[in-house]
């Protein structure tokens, strides 16, 4: 059973090391570090944006999507959604919503604990980090497109509005607005996050492979 | 069990298909629209020839310079307010300069039914209630607004308030300037007609009003034959809260003045803050009485070659006021003039000729008074009046006024032409002054410390600029504060004769825009604009950035009469009808496009409360109100909560509707009262 856990966590950093050794050994521990600290502060940033833009709104009109809030111009939007009969904004993905802060901190900890992990294991401990960003892009697909596809037929512009799927990235047109959509810092961190684990495990693995080989 | 390398394998495989499949799918998501986006909207038009269009158009080279200088195109947003009195609208224009285009029309004193104000509106009908009962008990429905008065701090305007007094009924007007609506009328509980006002002190401590015709205080009656014992003057110091955004009836004041008709006043600044000066005309006492075969006011009140210059110590008035030296008029402290003189609260400086304009030079230094039937504006000195109440003075007037000697009070007297009426002030050292019968703007130099602003010699005529037609007042970019800004001056003309296109007898008022930003001779008039509403009189101009108006109310259910969010407004999703007997309170939102409830069902006879609240934060987003045959129209805007009352005396279905255009769906924003009629809901009981 010793021998299944050893094999698992992998070697341990050997007690004497080079300047260069030292090096080789603390880089992925860093990149890992880093990845954490960047996926535990994407939390308090925006990851996306829609802008939508009318000739009676000069400024625009927006919305802005943290990992467990709507923030903006909501209830304008939600007002004007209610003539082609969308569901107000604040009605998807509640559940995401209210369990995301949780869920990031524990993508976090698994980041933090594959830096004890030398075996190929650890990738299975980033795994969800690495998959987070995309996870976070296609449940706002499924939303989106749940939302733009189900609207409620007795809307007072039912008619003249096809069910529609916004645009996740770049721009697109519904009734009169123009609708502008935008990876936001938190995103983008994310995905940094997502680079730097990879990078974190592959010099993790080239580290420590060495050592597997050696036994 | 037993793991190698070769078992992990699969793990980072499927890791890596997983992570390419989910970028496939952002691609692909990307991409969903892509083709839908915006194209550009094409540049129109191409460069026209400029001349062929002023050829065609009659337009020399300076009318194109005057253009350049005052169009504003389209999105561009002014650089100054002006807010300028309604007249006999009794309401305030709010007017954009250089475009000279109006902005908005403030209802202060009238009911005016777009902005909901006297149509219903609760906050609304209290204003006028509380802002004075006609003489059979409705509340007073016209003004005629003079004075506009832009609160200030330390001498500056601080754009926050603005005051504006009505002189038919003796009344001062509250605006807060964070929604432009009129928050307070207050009435003057002695007397029945002001023009002194309004005028602020430096800090918007007191608001100045000052009186007009004489008349015996409190609104008693006493023969004509009375006039000298009888009929008084006044001045009153209306005490502004500016926390709570309202005057403090409670704690302001009047002193009793002679029975001459006070004018126009202005507050003292830096070295003379804690004065007021007023000019005042008739001193004569004329009584009239034409129809007797006596003179006429108009040459009755013009035999005098000097005046009175009416010299206050507002500081010490208010420590006699505080001290409980005073008595109650209506129920109204007012410093007796027995008392006024005793404790040396008012002086007289002799001023030619039946003046008009009193106006106190940025510095506070001066104070110019313009002759109105004597050519000259006479400049007084304040270190000089000063020194003459100093030195004492044995003369004084049938009341007992100590009049001081116009000699050592008089700094300069400069020649303008015929007619001078009022004077505003620039920052190159120059003062403009208006002259009615010359129907010119004199731009004049100022000596003292402006005497190094400019090359002109100080206290001399430097040019004339000739308005059409019969100017009136005159107003400088912030030219009532310490620092003006000079740029641009408004000249109100009475007269447009000409000007504009045949509209039948009645004819516009002419704002004519001067640009003053040259020295010497160099003063152009640049736009004419007229306004089709009442006479102004006085306007004051405001750097736009010192103006921070609200988008929408701070917060949905924001009642404007208390500025502050109330706690029975509608909400969403509580509305509802209320019953209590005969009473019904009606809890209504308002978004677009619709009203709830849609129906309301009450019976003939019922009290009727409504409560609405526009539940909209989109800036513009403003809803209306009405209910056929009931005479209410309300205006709710972004956030506000509006209450109104009725008796359903009338029964039938009454269709209510969004009187706004607020959306493509604008129209179906209604509902249906239905009020039951009286012997069928009995019946139904």
């Amino acid at each position: 059973m010793s021998n299944f856990f050893k094999k698992i966590i992998g070697p341990r950093t050997p007690q004497t090391l080079d300047e260069h050794e030292r090096r080789q050994f603390h880089l992925p521990n860093v990149l890992l570090g880093i990845a954490a600290v960047l996926l535990l502060a994407s939390m308090f940033l925006p990851y996306w944006k829609m802008t939508l833009k009318a000739p009676q709104y000069p400024g625009g009109l927006s919305v802005e999507v943290y990992v467990n809030r709507l923030t903006g111009d909501v209830s304008e939007i939600d007002g004007l959604n209610h003539y082609i009969g969308m569901r107000p904004l604040g009605e998807a993905a509640q559940l995401e919503r209210a369990v995301s802060m949780v869920a990031v901190g524990a993508l976090v900890l698994l980041v933090l604990a594959a830096i004890f992990v030398h075996s190929p294991w650890a990738l299975l401990l980033a795994l969800p980090a690495i998959l987070w960003p995309f996870i976070f892009i296609a449940d706002m697909y499924f939303w989106m497109r749940h939302f733009g596809l189900n609207l409620d037929p007795t809307a007072p512009l039912s008619s003249s509005i096809e069910p529609f799927v916004p645009p996740i990235l770049g721009t697109g047109m519904v009734g009169q607005f123009e609708t502008i959509a935008s990876f936001q810092i938190g995103l983008w961190m994310a995905f940094l996050a997502v680079a730097l684990i990879l990078a974190g495990l592959y010099y993790q693995r080239k580290a420590y492979k060495p050592l597997v080989d050696k036994s | 069990m037993r793991l190698n390398r070769s078992s992990t394998r699969p793990i980072m495989l499927i890791t890596v298909l997983m992570i390419m499949a989910a970028m496939a799918v952002l691609i692909v998501s990307c991409r969903d629209n892509a083709g839908q986006a915006n194209t550009s909207a094409q540049v129109a038009g191409a460069t026209e020839d400029i001349n062929a269009i002023a050829e065609a158009r009659g337009l020399t080279p300076t009318d194109i310079a005057n253009a350049v200088k005052t169009y504003t195109p389209s999105g561009k947003h002014d650089e100054y307010y002006l807010f300028a009195s309604g007249g006999q609208s009794g309401q305030v224009y709010v007017i954009g300069l250089p475009s000279m285009r109006i902005v908005k029309q403030i209802a202060v004193f009238t009911p005016e039914p777009w902005q909901g104000f006297g149509y219903g509106a609760e906050g609304t009908m209290n204003v006028l209630a509380e802002g004075g009962l006609a003489a059979d008990g409705t509340p007073l429905t016209w003004a005629d607004t003079h004075h506009p008065g832009l609160s200030e701090t330390n001498g500056e305007y601080d754009g926050q308030f603005l005051f504006i007094n009505d002189k038919a009924n003796a009344r001062v007007a509250v605006i807060d300037l964070r929604d432009f609506e009129v928050k307070q009328i207050v009435k003057n509980p002695i007397t029945l007609s002001d023009h002194g006002g309004t005028f602020v002190t430096p800090n918007t401590d007191w608001v100045i009003e000052g009186g007009q015709y004489g008349m015996p205080l409190g609104n008693e009656y006493s023969s004509i034959e009375n006039y000298e014992s009888d009929y008084r003057g006044m001045i009153t110091f209306w005490k502004f809260n500016r926390e709570a955004g309202r005057i403090a009836v409670d704690q302001s004041f009047a002193i009793e003045l002679p029975p001459y008709w006070q004018d126009l006043c202005d507050s003292g600044k830096l070295v003379s803050d804690g004065w007021v000066f007023c000019n005042s005309i008739n001193t004569e006492l004329a009584t009239g009485g034409v129809e007797l075969g006596n003179p006429p006011f108009e040459s009755g009140a013009s035999q005098n070659d000097m005046d009175f210059l009416h010299i206050i110590n507002l500081n010490k008035a208010a420590e006699v006021y505080a001290a409980g030296n005073y008595e109650m008029i209506n129920d109204f402290p007012v410093i007796s003039l027995d008392t006024a003189i005793a404790e040396g609260l008012l002086y007289f400086a002799p001023e030619p000729k039946s003046p008009h304009g009193s106006d106190v030079t940025p510095d506070g230094e001066f104070v110019i008074v313009a002759g109105k039937l004597d050519p000259h504006v006479t400049v007084f000195g304040f270190d000089k009046i000063m020194a003459a109440i100093e030195a004492g003075t044995s003369d004084t007037d049938k009341y007992g006024v100590p009049i001081l000697d116009f000699d050592s009070v008089m700094e300069a007297q400069v020649e303008l032409g015929l007619g001078p009426l009022h004077t505003q002030f620039d920052n190159k050292g120059y003062a403009y002054t208006s002259l009615f019968l010359d129907s010119a703007v004199a731009r004049w130099s100022l000596g003292g410390s402006f005497d190094e602003l400019n090359e002109d010699p100080p206290w001399t005529l430097v040019t004339k600029t000739p308005v059409q037609y019969n100017i009136g007042h005159l107003t400088t970019a912030e030219g009532d504060t310490t620092t003006p800004d000079g740029n641009y001056l408004v000249a109100m003309n009475k007269w447009a004769v000409d000007r504009f296109m045949p509209v039948g007898p009645l004819l516009p008022q002419n704002f004519q825009l001067l640009d003053i930003s040259g020295t010497g001779t160099d003063m152009p008039l640049i736009y004419d604009m007229p306004l089709p509403d009442g006479e102004p009189h006085y306007a004051q101009i405001i750097k736009a950035d010192k103006i921070k108006a609200w988008d929408v109310y701070p917060e949905v259910g924001w009642d404007p009469h208390t500025q502050s969010v109330r706690a029975d407004a509608p909400k969403q999703g509580e509305e509802r009808v209320e019953r209590d007997g005969n009473n019904v309170t009606v809890y209504m939102t308002a978004i677009r496009s619709h009203f709830t409830p849609e129906r309301v069902e009450i019976k003939q006879g019922d009290h009727v409360t409504w409560h609405i609240t526009n539940v909209e934060r989109a800036l513009d987003a403003t809803h209306g109100f009405t209910i056929p045959d009931y005479n209410i129209h309300v205006s709710i805007e972004p956030g506000e909560v509006v209450t109104f009352e009725f008796d359903a005396v009338q029964d039938g279905v009454f269709s209510y509707y969004c009187t706004e255009f607020c959306s493509a769906l604008h129209l179906e924003m209604m509902g249906y009262m239905m009020v039951e009629p009286s012997d069928q809901a009995s019946a139904n009981d």
